[in-house]
């Protein structure tokens, strides 16, 4: 089943100012179009390769190189999306990747819509059944329904606090509504006044959620992930065995300095930017001196911070200088067993943490710093980093990749839209609208909540008016 | 029990729709056939219980006084009759918004009842028929016709199911219970298992009604007195108001005490509930008085109204405290309430069980999906309540004569109609209790007001042909003048003189500075279309008849203009989705990517749209954009 007759394309990376950029074209004329632009050796079309096969050239628009690519060419069905697909594969840097995905628009592709990619493949039969439902929910993020997988990623202190309100919500709409249903059991004149107290409540619990969506940053392949330590404490190792470990790597570029290395990985749909750096330690060296400076400012701009701790030598002043730079970051620690006795134990850790930073003890404000026995030799804990950082991610300590990006903003515009209709019930109070103007905003704000948590109204007002209202006759 | 007879006839007439059952239900289906021309029988276990109100003493109320005048601005009867038998009549709600306005009117029973019958005996088509329906008869899934205890069958192109509670009913209170529909009449015993045969899925649901007292031996020094409305607005678009102005009698407002409910509390173990007696479901929204002491155990009172049955009875009705303990405890805890000290019971509360069907049986035009030429409307569909049967009636008889007529089945949607939302809820959703209309039911309440329901459907009825060529054009010109008149108010200016001072002063309203519109002034909270008469010199003479009608629709649009048009964008959005329709033969095993689940309930309920879908328990939203993916691409 063929019904897509046209082409369309879209950047399939980030846009961003990584290395390497990649353009794909999906549909019948994907091959026709991608050899009106390709350049090749000795005048090579692509329409006459093999399937599955990668070719270098240029893409030339106008006679002019625009750039230096490799072209990898999937003929249907074994692709994706089922259909002849096409990937160029350009230099990052958002200039070069839109003036290619321009250049294949004016040669007859269309510009993809969002999850239309993911579509096609499902229509032509090539995802399972779980790929499929959350495909679906992606594309409807448009439909506003909820976002199945965006459910599973909002866990805890968001969820509750958002069905705490929802419940206040419920209760003070099924309170005016039993009043509207069976006027003469129920009295609901005046009630405006309790109302509006409780919604500026209400306001100021979303406004706090609003304040901590962060669309900021936009611009992200990943969590921005720091490795620091003390030189030699197995960092490079440690880097070297998470990208063993996981053969999805996108992109590897040096990093712009000869210090600071920046890799991406993706562990088990978890997108890093893994930067590793160098040791720190307090030194005169001015080359070295630079590399730590570096090191420092990465930190601060992390999410996430991986500090490898050698367990063979004691903690010194420079542990204890990486304590203080990581403090207010989130951080797992990992405790690197050689082949020597372990000195630095968990304990120590704790010990250290709190001799640091009493206060935060008294306040009972303890060390929830993750601590991960690992050995670089033997592997162990390796698997411990990963579901640890899975944790992480999956309680929201950690957010800040691009799918999570959409989320959040589908969630930030739900929660916008919530907070917009309780004001208006509030500007119904103040211009003495009748009880019954309040629950249709009130109700709105529940939907709109609801949306976040992937719940619909259903009965629950029905069930809310029957199991809290005596009603009559 | 299932039936076989004695002797076979055949009947040797030829009808087009056989009503089986003429309650509120049965009597707008027959009516509404007949009335476009197809030959029509109507069945009742008794013709004096024609349109007989078993239960309350009232039409209308919350929601239900929406559909009321929904029935009369499709062309339907129940308006008209009330109209013409009403004792009391109160517009409820009037201190809120006007999408919450409804009219509830006290009827007498026996003049509702014996009008209504009058009109269906004067009905051209229409014959009545005393006698029980015990079969279904089909051919190839098609209904064939009925047939009745004697063995008789009368053949018709479509049959009508308004059974109500009469199916299988048995009544109790305490530990007696009769095989009897309600006021022990004649139950039908036979037609169940006949349903059941055609693979129609049963449910069996509860519900009761107070005991009716002798108004002789009622203190009424110990209540306080409920009054009617002053202005009395009718039901009927078609009524002049001038009609309805009449005499009215007053109902009563008691309470129970501590005293009734330990009474109550003592007797529980006594309840046929209790001992599992009853093994239907019973409402939640009308619980029996036992039902409330013990949920709401913290209130220490409850209302009762003493409402009158009608002007030549003595009967009276106990509103809030229906019951089926046994008849001592009837009479001890009822004698607990201020008023009722020397109460003498006429009819004794009971409870009701009788069977119904799942409606999600039925496809939106109240079609079964699998027995063409079948309908159902009223409490046999799960439903409770004179007035939401009254309306399932009335689009079963509708759709039964397009059928017949070759024409396209109609279906109200959420947003046109209450009756809409409540058959849309019926066919949809899982319902484990009677049914009843809520304001809350309705998302889009703000549009779907009683005051414009002929504005939002007499032209629907009109295309069926219910509603006359006059009617029609009164409705044209009113629409007109109304339209007109908004223009009118809106371009409409006036300055800051004297007058218009004094009469801002005079209602607490901010005085102008500058020059304004008269439809500005209308928003004001305190100020109406009405007051502003007084600084509004060039306002038209409107037709006596609608002029109330009109000044009404002209306030509303203007007062509320901005919640109108919030909830009119709401609708457009809502009718995206359906009319987003699934084939009728579509495939779901074919969608693989829809859970189990999912796949099993919409072969089950087989919605019509993406909308009907969403709304299906069970289907996810993630279910419901695979389904949009899927035919999005089938539709290319």
């Amino acid at each position: 089943m063929n019904q897509n007759s046209t082409t369309i394309a879209a950047i399939s990376t980030a846009v961003s100012t990584s290395g390497i950029g990649i353009v794909r074209m999906s549909g019948k004329n994907a091959i026709f179009i991608a050899d009106k632009i390709y350049k090749g050796k000795h005048n090579k079309t692509l329409s006459n390769q093999k399937s599955h096969t990668i070719h270098y050239g240029y893409i030339v628009d106008n006679g002019y190189i625009i750039d230096e690519v490799l072209i990898m060419l999937m003929k249907a069905p074994h692709t994706f999306t089922g259909e002849d697909t096409i990937e160029i594969n350009c230099h990052g840097g958002i200039y070069v990747v839109k003036r290619i995905l321009d250049i294949l628009i004016k040669n007859g592709a269309r510009p993809a819509e969002p999850g239309e990619f993911t579509k096609r493949a499902f229509l032509n039969g090539r995802l399972d059944l779980s790929q499929a439902e959350a495909v679906g929910d992606l594309i409807s993020s448009q439909n506003e329904y909820a976002l199945k997988s965006s459910v599973s990623q909002l866990k805890g202190n968001i969820k509750n606090k958002i069905n705490e309100i929802r419940k206040k919500i419920i209760y003070h709409t099924a309170f005016i509504e039993s009043a509207l249903d069976d006027p003469e059991h129920i009295n609901v004149d005046g009630y405006g006044k309790n109302l509006k107290k409780e919604i500026e409540k209400l306001l100021e619990d979303l406004y706090q959620l609003l304040s901590t969506c962060d669309d900021g940053r936009i611009i992200k392949e990943g969590i921005r992930t720091v490795i620091t330590g003390k030189p030699n404490a197995g960092k490079s190792s440690l880097l070297n065995s998470l990208l063993g470990e996981e053969r999805a790597i996108v992109t590897d570029i040096a990093g712009t300095t000869r210090d600071v290395l920046e890799e991406h990985i993706n562990i088990q749909g978890i997108s890093l930017n893994i930067i590793d750096t160098a040791g720190i330690r307090d030194t005169e060296d001015i080359i070295e001196k630079i590399g730590v400076d570096k090191t420092k400012s990465y930190i601060e701009s992390a999410d996430l911070i991986i500090y490898m701790v050698d367990a063979s030598t004691p903690l010194d002043y420079n542990d204890e200088n990486i304590f203080k730079m990581i403090r207010e970051k989130k951080s797992i620690i990992l405790l690197n067993k050689s082949d020597l006795d372990m000195i630095v134990k968990k304990e120590d850790i704790e010990k250290k943490y709190y001799e640091l930073f009493p206060a935060k003890k008294e306040k009972n404000n303890l060390f929830d710093v993750p601590v991960i026995e690992i050995s670089m030799k033997t592997s162990d804990g390796i698997d411990e980093i990963q579901k640890t950082l899975r944790k992480m991610f999956y309680d929201g300590k950690l957010s800040f990749n691009d799918e999570i990006y959409i989320t959040n903003v589908r969630h930030k515009n739900a929660l916008q839209n919530a907070y917009e209709s309780l004001k208006r019930v509030n500007e119904s109070i103040d211009a003495g609208m009748p009880e019954d103007f309040y629950s249709i905003d009130l109700i709105d704000a529940y939907e709109s909540l609801g949306s976040i948590t992937g719940e619909t109204i259903g009965e629950d007002l029905v069930n809310e008016i029957f199991s809290k209202f005596c009603m009559g006759k | 029990m299932k039936y076989s007879a004695n002797s076979v006839w055949e009947s040797k007439e030829q009808y087009d729709v056989v009503v089986i059952g003429a309650g509120h239900a049965g009597c707008e289906a027959a009516l509404a056939a007949a009335r476009l021309g197809f030959r029509t029988i109507i069945f009742t276990v008794s013709v004096d219980s024609i349109a007989l109100m078993p239960c309350n003493p009232n039409i209308g109320g919350s929601s239900k006084g929406h559909l009321v005048r929904e029935v009369d601005a499709l062309g339907g009867e129940m308006g008209k009759v009330i109209d013409r038998t009403f004792i009391q009549s109160k517009m409820l709600n009037k201190s809120k918004g006007p999408a919450v306005h409804s009219l509830r009117a006290q009827a007498d029973k026996a003049r509702y009842s014996s009008t209504m019958r009058q009109v269906l005996e004067n009905q051209e088509n229409l014959e009545i028929k005393q006698a029980e329906v015990v079969n279904i008869l089909t051919e190839n899934n098609r209904v064939s016709g009925i047939q009745i205890l004697s063995g008789g069958i009368y053949y018709a192109k479509a049959v009508i199911l308004c059974t109500g509670t009469y199916l299988k009913a048995r009544c109790i209170y305490g530990d007696v219970s009769t095989y009897t529909g309600p006021n022990g009449l004649q139950a039908a015993n036979y037609l169940t298992d006949s349903l059941k045969e055609l693979g129609i899925k049963m449910y069996r649901f509860k519900t009761g009604t107070p005991a009716r007292i002798d108004k002789r031996s009622v203190d009424f020094s110990k209540m306080e007195v409920q009054f009617g409305d002053e202005h009395v607005i009718p039901f009927s678009f078609t009524t002049n108001p001038d009609d309805v102005q009449i005499n009215q009698v007053s109902c009563w407002l008691t309470y129970t005490n501590k005293k009734t409910h330990d009474i109550i509390k003592a007797n529980l173990n006594r309840s046929p509930l209790f001992s599992g007696m009853i093994e239907g479901t019973g409402p939640r929204y009308c619980p029996s008085i036992e039902d409330k002491v013990v949920k709401f155990a913290d209130k220490e009172r409850h209302q009762v109204f003493i409402e009158p049955e009608g002007i030549d009875t003595n009967e009276m009705y106990i509103g809030g405290m229906s019951s089926s303990l046994p008849e001592d405890v009837q009479y001890a805890m009822y004698r607990t309430v201020p008023g009722l000290e020397n109460v003498k019971i006429v009819r004794n509360a009971y409870a009701i069980e009788y069977d119904c069907i799942d409606a999600r049986q039925l496809k939106p035009t109240l079609e079964f999906r699998n027995i063409d030429g079948l309908f159902s409307g009223g409490q046999f569909n799960g439903s409770s309540g004179y007035e939401e049967a009254a309306a399932q009636g009335l689009i079963a008889g509708i759709n039964a004569a397009r059928k017949l007529q070759g024409k396209e089945c109609i279906v109200l949607d959420r947003s046109e109609a209450y009756i809409g939302v409540l058959i849309d809820d019926l066919v949809t959703k899982e319902s484990h209790e009677p049914y009843r209309m809520m304001t809350s039911r309705a998302e889009y309440r703000l549009l779907l007001r009683q005051d414009n329901a002929d504005q939002r459907l007499t032209k629907i009825g009109y295309e069926i042909g219910l509603i006359s060529e006059e009617r029609y054009q009164n409705l044209i010109l009113k629409e007109k003048l109304i339209d007109e008149e908004i223009k009118r108010v809106s371009n409409t200016y006036v300055g800051t003189n004297e007058q218009v001072q004094i009469l801002l002063e005079k209602y607490g309203s901010a005085l102008l500075s500058s020059g304004t519109s008269l439809a500005e002034l209308i928003k004001r909270p305190e100020l109406s279309y009405d007051i502003l008469s007084l600084i509004d010199n060039k306002r038209p003479e409107f037709p006596k008849n609608i002029s109330d009608e009109i000044s009404e629709q002209v306030n509303i649009s203007i007062k509320y203009e901005g919640y109108i048009k919030r909830q009119q964008k709401q609708v457009e959005q809502f009718k995206k989705m359906e009319k987003k329709k699934i084939p009728d033969n579509f495939d779901y095993d074919n969608v693989k990517s829809l859970r189990i689940e999912a796949i099993q309930k919409l072969k089950e309920y087989r919605p019509v749209s993406i909308g009907q879908a969403s709304r299906i328990s069970g289907v996810s939203p993630a279910d419901i954009s695979v389904l949009l993916v899927y035919l999005s691409g089938i539709s290319g």
